[in-house]
């Protein structure tokens, strides 16, 4: 049994006859991509939210059927046609201006399709955060003549961001969880890293356990983080009992 | 787009349909089951089955389905066959599937997520119907059976259509553990003929019928009961 124990933590362990530090640099690139895609998604959201909110019919329904269509399909059909249809489509682009066709960098493709698909997320619940604040909050801004920048900056981020945030935490936890996906179309993260780990050394068991486990640190360091940023945002309301 | 292979690959669809409907059912009954024990666990067990249901919850909800699926089909898989005498066993067949394995996956996924919706169900019930209950003297099962679980189940329906939807769009995943699923039919097609956009569009309009079959169920579910607004 020792022998066995010992066998395990050499698999494990970070130098190269080890597969840790092939699953260390998929987790840090699983985050990394995380992290493009939700700061891609809250750019989108951001604009989608103010879009749908501004009055304009024609927005309005174009950011309808953006949000309605993402959200209504299946993740997995959604990146791997976005990943074809993208890579497809500027190649196209391209030649239309007789520019040489380039190779997306895996990275691109995965970050630009999950932050597409984060951005229809976002753009709901930046919608509801923003309808949660009270009206006249925003006509006091308007009555002080801030301009439509300075009332965003200054009034609707700093009180739809308490609203928002556990809808935006969610939406993090969720794109940790679909970078995974992005193996299904080969781009190296912790998900591919540890199949090839256990293709490599027939212990897929051990592997997939550790990088669950990873994925487990993952999720639970963020909820500590969004703690602490929900108790930021929240300073000097009052607390509920 | 052209949709000339739709003639030949019909058969295949329609078995890719039935795979995929399989799985979502399968893993959302024997899931919801396994949900209800969990949530009772964490609402009225004691402090390791609630320790216990807490862990199961937080591992299955805090690492990817695919992990979990990958776990159980290449890790389990693996180690399935040094159980002595497993391979003459009258359920080797199944055991061997890429099927089963995601169907296990699944439910132990899905049970995870609507064991957490019905934990906040049970606790969202008026105190004073199980009050009620209690004073009719009706035994602490009897009130479970009777009162609890069902008025829980009735507070959660609109949750748990949302939670079945999600797990329908969860199922493409099994393709990659070998199920002949939708999803994996539209991978063969593309194959074949070298179409990329059309079978995924089939497929696509496919899950969006089966999401509306879903809501239009649960709307009618919900209606049963009359509400006072």
């Amino acid at each position: 049994m020792a022998t066995a124990q010992q066998g395990i933590l050499d698999l494990l362990s970070p130098y190269p006859p080890g597969w840790g530090g092939v699953l260390l640099a998929g987790a840090v690139s699983t985050v990394a991509i995380s992290a493009c895609a939700f700061a891609i998604g809250l750019l989108l959201g951001t604009g989608g939210a103010l879009g749908k909110l501004s009055g304009n019919r024609m927005l309005r329904l174009m950011l309808d059927l953006y949000t309605t269509l993402i959200r209504a399909v299946p993740e997995l059909i959604l990146i791997v046609g976005l990943y074809y249809a993208g890579t497809d489509g500027l190649n196209r682009l391209l030649a239309v201006l007789e520019l040489p066709p380039v190779n997306v960098n895996g990275f691109v493709a995965a970050v630009a399709v999950l932050g597409f698909v984060q951005g229809a997320y976002m753009t709901e619940v930046l919608r509801g955060a923003i309808l949660a604040i009270p009206v006249g909050q925003i006509e006091a801004a308007k009555a002080f003549g801030m301009g439509p920048v300075l009332r965003f900056r200054r009034v609707l981020l700093p009180a739809l961001l308490p609203n928002a945030l556990p809808g935006l935490a969610n939406l993090w936890m969720s794109v940790t969880k679909d970078s995974a996906l992005v193996a299904v179309v080969g781009y190296q993260e912790l998900a591919l890293a540890t199949r090839l780990a256990g293709a490599s050394t027939k212990h897929y068991f051990v592997f997939f356990l550790a990088s669950a486990l990873l994925y487990l640190a993952i999720t639970l360091v963020s909820n500590v983080v969004f703690k602490l940023i929900e108790g930021r945002v929240r300073r000097g309301q009052p607390r509920l009992a | 787009m052209s949709f000339t292979w739709i003639s030949s690959y019909w058969p295949l669809l329609l078995t890719g349909a039935w795979q995929t409907v399989c799985l979502l059912v399968i893993s959302v009954v024997f899931g919801f089951v396994l949900a209800i024990g969990l949530a009772f666990a964490q609402v009225s067990g004691g402090r390791l089955t609630r320790l216990l249901a807490r862990s199961y919850c937080t591992f299955f909800r805090g690492t990817p389905l695919l992990i979990q699926l990958w776990l159980l089909y290449y890790g389990v898989g693996s180690l399935l066959p040094m159980v002595p005498g497993i391979r003459q066993s009258l359920f080797w067949p199944i055991l061997r599937e890429g099927f089963f394995f995601a169907a296990v996956s699944f439910t132990l996924n899905y049970a995870a997520y609507e064991a957490e919706v019905l934990r906040g169900a049970l606790l969202a019930v008026p105190k004073g119907e199980l009050e009620a209950g209690r004073a009719f003297g009706l035994s602490p099962w009897m009130l479970t059976r009777r009162i609890w679980l069902p008025r829980a189940i009735r507070i959660a329906l609109p949750t748990i259509a949302g939670e079945i939807v999600m797990q329908l769009k969860a199922t493409p995943l099994a393709f990659t553990v070998t199920v002949m699923d939708l999803y994996a039919v539209a991978n063969k097609v593309r194959q074949d003929t070298l179409l990329v956009y059309e079978p995924l569009l089939v497929v696509t309009l496919f899950y969006l019928a089966l999401t509306a079959v879903i809501a239009r169920v649960f709307r009618s579910l919900e209606a049963q009961v009359p509400v006072r607004r």
